[in-house]
């Protein structure tokens, strides 16, 4: 029911955008899409014209400081359900796409990975209905699989990508993932097989623009790759940042680095940055109850993911910011916190370093639910136990004791709750701790002890005995 | 007067009970289970004297007015009786009681009861058919509805109705029940009270006991004009206006004759000892025909591993588990032992009904058919979960505490070697030993190979719960699985 509702009202959101293209081109709402949004009451007025652009110093593109982030497409049956084993709902796709690009958006980014493998041809269906020269195309070599390690596999896996995109040029191509695995893995995907060479004479010949690679993970890798910057001639480095990842991404993981001195330290070298997980996965789109009224209290008409937009583009050598939108309402609310962006103050910026502190005080499990675990090969739905554990810390619904006075209504929540957004037979229980996930995670979960953990939590709610 | 308070009743015992039945939350039976106590064939089978002495003492005073208010299965034909008499008025007429008939299936439902074919003698207890016939129809119905709730309860964040997955516990006596509400509801429909009066053995004895009760129909021949309106309106057709007697044996004390005579001439009053007279006729009997069918109609019944991975997100296709052929059923903890278990079961389906699990279903194998087993394919017999015990009316499972649950051995896992995942495909697991909840399985490492853990089982120290061969990661055929104990040893 919920879906349906969803879906109608993508649909009418997607009429009245039609509609007031058209009267816009008459003139009587010049340079302003108006949206009906039916499921907040609120209309939004997302000026056309007011896009941040950022220029790349090497090419001199003008780059969006929106980039939209292919990874969480929506799907026919489910709009939500970003694991669903269900088609791309591409009409909704497309209409996303023109949306964007309507509103001055003009950087894609995708991977042979995301969405089961099927996120690239998505975005080549979608963005291949415009000129060549309309939008940036951003994607990745994601030969994580051993079997890909070869030469071959490799370069046929970026052949592809030219294929399913429906492009002869790629403009930013990303080494996928760079980190994981550690220099070892780093080298047996991209040094010993030859492909970064390979890669680098492509971008010589000019079908790819700009090459640079995303870093998850280990620190070693990182320096080691910005050191030698003189050799390899990073056109670009996608980090993980935001205002809680800033000082505290370390903090929360030890197998992490902060945002800051990442960031720094490409600023120093003169590469510019894309930006991911500007708002982790959602989690800093829904911050704990009495977090959320710290921000409320400041800027009441702001959503609170537009906190983290504005002061990721507040920083002056972030390229472009890629946020996954899967739905018209995320996208429209990204747009409108950048279209113009307003620069966070001193203020507010020591504001969102308080936020930040209180942020890391809740036991949350840092998932950004990027489904590169998935799918689990004994069936368990991992970003989806996740997301629903986070969303009981978030509301307050985690009971300490049988004590508690809201033991009752938090067990009800948690295990009715569970049963709701993922089956029983795929719940934590099922978990036999094989570890297969755990490399793949790029946030470096120590997936299977959370899982435990999470099990632990369901049989003391369900005995009774916490 | 009467009738009114005879309906009033009957409805009450027929919604609650229903709706014990329909209820998968257990929290109604906390309320209405003393219903089901009152259930006849479930309290002798349990010997539950005071339940036993209730209905004797009401019959042997007021006659079968068990079989118009307390039994379900009594009260569900009289509401069919109703609605058919609205379209076919005065449709009865008497017809002579089939002795043979009513004394040879008691006789054949107790000799099975004696040499322990419960499963079959259980097909036409009234109270168990009623219930099997609620929880195989229209407890699925009910839980849809509930599922509709629970949608729109979590559209508007309400946690005031969960969903509850349906499925067939098993298709033998699924088809059981659709015969058994069909031919209810045929035979009502058609002839009244039937059933009761030719093939339902507890309707036999009481029948027999109600001869000599205080209260009972009479006429007044002085004032009967013999205008039979009475006599049309019996469902039980026992009324005789020919010889102005009423066979108390199938009377069943609904009391509508009464509000039928215009004349005043048929009244509920104390025995006096002159008549007795027996009547003598030769009417082809339709409800013979009828019945011979049900019998014939249940005679016929009763004979009755990880993908390589290139691509993100995305499902694992899971398998449905498949139930492992067990040498001994396993039965629920309170059950004592699979004979004195199999004895008392009526198979009414209220534990069934009420398992939140989805660990009991009806056994479809012919001694013990519709009789409660457990299996583990779609959850495991929880620690802290009691149910069973708290509803059944025959005693068959015993109440247990939770303490008293953690140390009673209802059965014991089995390892099955070819099936484990460490020794299949070298993976490292533990799932069942990470999920025994009393500690029963430990991993060791394989003999011959030391760097494969598999699990070895305590058997003194195995309840039979289930929870490892639910959580065992290996499909459609767990590799341990649970063998019922015959008798349930305590730790």
């Amino acid at each position: 029911m919920d879906n349906i509702n969803r879906r109608d009202f993508l649909k009418v959101a997607g009429t009245a955008a039609a509609v007031t293209a058209v009267s816009a081109s008459c003139g009587d709402a010049v340079n302003t899409g108006k949206i009906a949004d039916t499921t907040t009451s609120v209309s939004k007025n997302i000026p056309t014209d007011k896009m941040t652009y950022r220029t790349n110093p090497k090419t001199g593109d003008k780059v969006s400081i929106l980039g939209y982030g292919m990874m969480r497409l929506p799907t026919i049956s489910n709009q939500s359900a970003r694991e669903s084993g269900d088609e791309i709902d591409q009409e909704t796709v497309n209409k996303l796409v023109d949306y964007a690009i309507e509103h001055g958006l003009n950087l894609f980014d995708t991977s042979p990975a995301y969405c089961r493998g099927l996120s690239e041809t998505a975005t080549g269906i979608a963005l291949s209905r415009y000129p060549r020269d309309k939008y940036f195309i951003s994607t990745k070599l994601s030969n994580f699989s051993p079997q890909q390690w070869t030469r071959e596999e490799s370069i046929a896996l970026y052949k592809k990508s030219l294929k399913d995109l429906q492009v002869d040029y790629i403009d930013y191509l990303h080494l996928h993932g760079v980190g994981m695995g550690g220099m070892k893995q780093f080298s047996q995907r991209y040094l010993d097989n030859g492909v970064l060479d390979y890669l680098m004479q492509e971008r010589e010949a000019g079908r790819i623009k700009n090459l640079g690679f995303s870093f998850h993970g280990e620190q070693e890798v990182f320096e080691t790759l910005v050191d030698n910057h003189d050799k390899y001639h990073w056109d670009f480095v996608m980090i993980q940042m935001n205002y809680v990842d800033w000082k505290y991404a370390h903090q929360l993981n030890p197998a992490n680095v902060d945002a800051e001195h990442l960031y720094n330290r490409l600023t120093e070298k003169g590469i510019p940055v894309f930006v991911m997980e500007p708002i982790l996965g959602g989690r800093l789109a829904k911050l704990p109850s009495h977090v959320q009224e710290m921000l409320r209290e400041r800027r009441p008409e702001s959503s609170i993911a537009s906190w983290s937009f504005r002061w990721i583009a507040t920083h002056p050598n972030i390229l472009t910011i890629l946020s996954g939108m899967t739905y018209m309402e995320h996208l429209q609310d990204n747009l409108s916190s950048l279209c113009p962006l307003e620069p966070c103050t001193e203020e507010e910026n020591t504001l969102l370093q308080r936020v930040a502190d209180e942020f890391v005080k809740f036991p949350l499990i840092p998932c950004t639910a990027c489904q590169y675990c998935m799918p689990c090969p004994y069936g368990i739905d991992i970003p989806g136990s996740f997301t629903h554990y986070n969303k009981c810390v978030n509301e307050g619904h985690i009971a300490v004791s049988t004590q508690d006075e809201n033991f009752k209504e938090a067990r009800r929540r948690f295990l009715i709750g569970y049963d709701r957004v993922v089956e029983p037979k795929r719940q934590a229980a099922h978990c036999i701790g094989c570890g297969t996930c755990v490399s793949h995670c790029p946030q470096n979960i120590r997936i299977p002890q959370k899982l435990r953990d999470i099990n632990d939590y369901m049989e003391k709610l369900k005995q009774e005995t916490l | 007067m009467l009738k009114k308070i005879r309906t009033i009743l009957g409805t009450i015992f027929l919604v609650c009970i229903t709706a014990m039945f329909l209820d998968f939350t257990g929290t109604l039976h906390m309320w209405l289970s003393w219903m089901a106590d009152l259930q006849f064939l479930p309290a002798v089978l349990g010997l539950n004297i005071v339940a036993i002495l209730i209905v004797l003492a009401l019959t042997l005073l007021f006659g079968r007015i068990y079989c118009s208010v307390i039994c379900p299965a009594g009260t569900y034909q009289d509401a069919v009786s109703h609605i058919a008499a609205k379209f076919k008025k005065n449709r009865f007429s008497f017809s002579k009681e089939n002795k043979i008939l009513r004394f040879s299936v008691l006789g054949v439902f107790v000799i099975l009861l004696l040499v322990g074919l419960n499963g079959i003698a259980i097909l036409i207890a009234p109270y168990s058919a009623y219930g099997r016939m609620v929880q195989n129809l229209w407890q699925p119905i009910y839980i849809g509805v509930n599922n509709l709730l629970a949608k729109a309860a979590e559209h508007y964040d309400s946690y005031a109705f969960y969903e509850k997955e349906v499925w067939i516990k098993a298709m033998p006596v699924f088809i059981v029940a659709i015969i058994t509400f069909i031919t209810f509801t045929v035979l009502a429909w058609r002839g009244g009270r039937t059933w009761c009066n030719n093939i339902c053995p507890v309707g036999t004895v009481l029948g027999y006991l109600s001869k000599f009760s205080l209260f009972q129909i009479r006429i007044d021949a002085d004032k009967c004009v013999n205008c039979r309106l009475c006599e049309k309106n019996c469902k039980s057709s026992c009324i005789d206006i020919d010889t102005h007697t009423v066979d108390s044996s199938r009377c069943v004390s609904c009391m509508n004759c009464l509000g039928k005579c215009k004349k005043d001439a048929i009244h509920y009053a104390r025995a006096s000892k002159s008549k007795s007279a027996h009547a003598k006729e030769d009417k082809p009997n339709a409800s013979l025909r009828a019945m011979l069918t049900t019998t014939a109609t249940l005679a016929a019944t009763s004979v009755l591993h990880a993908q390589d991975k290139t691509t993100d997100g995305g499902l694992a296709v899971i398998e449905d588990k498949k139930i492992p052929e067990r040498e001994t059923p396993v039965k629920p903890a309170g059950s004592m032992s699979l004979s004195s278990f199999s004895s008392k079961c009526t198979g009414c389906q209220l534990c069934v009904a009420a398992c939140p699990n989805g660990v009991l279903r009806p056994s479809t194998d012919l001694a013990t058919f519709m009789q409660p087993e457990m299996g583990f394919e779609h959850g495991y017999c929880r620690p802290e979960c009691t149910k069973c015990g708290e509803v059944c009316p025959a005693g068959a499972i015993k109440p247990i505490t939770r303490e008293q649950k953690t140390s009673i051995r209802a059965g014991h896992a089995v390892w099955v070697k070819d099936n484990c995942l460490p020794q299949k495909d070298g993976v490292s697991c533990g799932n069942c030993a990470e999920h025994c909840p009393s500690g029963a399985i430990t991993m060791v490492p394989l003999p011959d190979n030391p760097k494969v853990k598999i699990p070895s089982i305590d058997t003194e120290r195995c309840l039979g719960c289930g929870a490892c061969e639910h959580l065992c990661p290996v499909r459609p055929f767990s590799a341990i699985y649970v063998e019922g104990n015959l008798v349930h040893g305590d730790m």
